[in-house]
């Protein structure tokens, strides 16, 4: 019990501390001066979702009425006309409204809305059409290290660490110490809980590593988003989406021989029903649930994000009204409570993503047991628990 | 303007949608106390593909 409430004591402050410093990046976040307004607010708020060139963890005016900001940058590597550029995202300046313009291998750079473009030849700026797109810069190719591509990683170099060292430990003695004890009932629970259950006995070795990998990689990430360092790796839809894409490779190559026959010609049903089954079985199997798996973590993250963000900003947006005492408390509340929540979600989302692909996994390499009726002719009769098997 | 109000519909269909999830999870655990595991795993994964439709809605309603 003393244990328990330690814990939450612990939790308890580290929430205080991430709100306090998400709450200074925004009080002094936007390019010119403190966020007051709503637009101020949803302008930052859309900033943070985006992946980033650099880390900006505040900043402010000093005394000379310029604005420092405070942060450090990531390398930017650009495949451009003339070939391979790199250079340090700093030489940006904090600039990303195109007007700081990078000269590096015979070729002009600009950033505009987290996008590096390169200037056509012959131009010394950027300049806009009417709505507000760059009119004679294209986008490069973009190889960059960015804050995702970092915080990728980062969590990938710490799990080779944590984990070969488990494995280490398990080599030398039965019992794992340290921080392998935190990971080893962890562990345990996605083999027994996720791929045991789903895949079932026989077959669930072979694809529990690709089970972990996931859920710790998905999980490890979402604890870094509520970091106040201002990571959100999974709420891009490219790192979603190359995970979804993971588990369908996985399942498609496999899939047995029942799994394409179940697909394609589904046995049990009217002949004439059998084509309209494959085209939905197919949908489901290549577009559906792949786009299902990417949305689901994309949208919870993000909105998580946005609602967290949303709450520290009432501090600001509410401070006439509310007055600087009221609206701080509120926001303090709210946002703590929201945060707590956040940690529940980042686990429960990790978990589902596990839980669906292997869900998934098992039905693609379910051995089905094939002892129905046959009538007189031969024919397999078909009963309900195998037509609805196919159909969850 | 309308967006905002399909997104109000959204959240309302899915908050009757997950009451009535953890309302039926409630009642089969109080029936079948021993099948409460297998229960809340159907329960988790059945809340998580409403909240996948609602989130996807909502980012397309915004």
């Amino acid at each position: 019990m003393k244990e328990v409430s330690k814990m939450i004591r612990t939790l308890v402050l580290l929430c205080i501390f991430c709100i306090s410093f998400q709450g200074f990046a925004l009080s002094e976040g936007g390019d010119e001066g403190a966020v007051d307004t709503k637009e101020e607010v949803d302008a930052y708020i859309q900033h943070h979702i985006k992946d980033a060139h650099d880390f900006h963890l505040f900043s402010y005016t000093g005394d000379n009425g310029e604005r420092k900001h405070v942060g450090f940058p990531l390398p930017v590597i650009l495949w451009s006309s003339n070939g391979l550029v790199t250079f340090m995202s700093s030489e940006f300046h904090h600039d990303d409204a195109g007007k700081v313009v990078v000269e590096k291998g015979g070729s002009k750079f600009v950033k505009l809305h987290s996008k590096i473009y390169e200037l056509n030849a012959g131009a010394t700026e950027v300049q806009f059409d009417e709505h507000h797109h760059a009119e004679n810069a294209a986008k490069v190719l973009d190889f960059s290290i960015t804050k995702s591509v970092f915080g990728i990683l980062l969590i990938g170099l710490f799990m080779l660490w944590a984990f070969s060292s488990l494995a280490k430990q398990y080599a030398k003695k039965k019992v794992p110490t340290g921080f392998g004890r935190v990971l080893e009932p962890l562990v345990i629970y996605v083999r027994d809980e996720i791929a045991k259950p789903n895949i079932g006995e026989k077959k669930y070795r072979k694809f529990t590593g690709y089970l972990l990998t996931v859920f710790f990689f998905i999980w490890i990430l979402n604890l870094l988003g509520l970091t106040p360092f201002g990571f959100n790796v999974t709420g891009q839809l490219a790192v979603t989406a190359a995970l979804a894409i993971f588990t369908l490779v996985i399942y498609t190559f496999s899939g047995n021989k029942d799994y394409w026959m179940h697909m394609l010609w589904m046995p049990g049903v009217p002949v004439l029903i059998r084509p309209v089954l494959a085209i939905i079985e197919l949908a489901g199997a290549f577009v559906i649930k792949p786009f299902s798996l990417l949305v689901r973590l994309f949208a919870n993250i993000s909105a998580g994000h946005i609602v967290v963000m949303s709450l520290i900003a009432i501090m600001f947006t509410l401070k006439k009204s509310l007055g600087v005492v009221g609206a701080t408390g509120l926001s303090l509340v709210l946002s703590f409570f929201i945060t707590l929540i956040e940690v529940l979600v980042a686990f429960l989302q990790a978990y589902i993503f596990t839980m669906l692909s292997a869900l998934f996994i098992g039905m693609a390499v379910a051995e089905h047991d094939h002892d129905h009726e046959h009538d007189a002719k031969g024919h397999e009769v078909p009963d309900a628990e195998d037509v609805r098997g196919d159909f969850i | 303007m309308y967006n905002l109000i399909g997104a109000g519909l959204i959240v309302i269909g899915a908050g009757i949608g997950l009451g009535q999830i953890g309302g039926k999870a409630m009642e089969g655990i109080a029936r079948q106390p021993e099948a409460t595991g297998k229960i809340q795993t159907a329960m988790i994964i059945i809340a998580a593909l409403l909240e996948g439709l609602a989130f996807g809605a909502l980012f397309l309603g915004k």
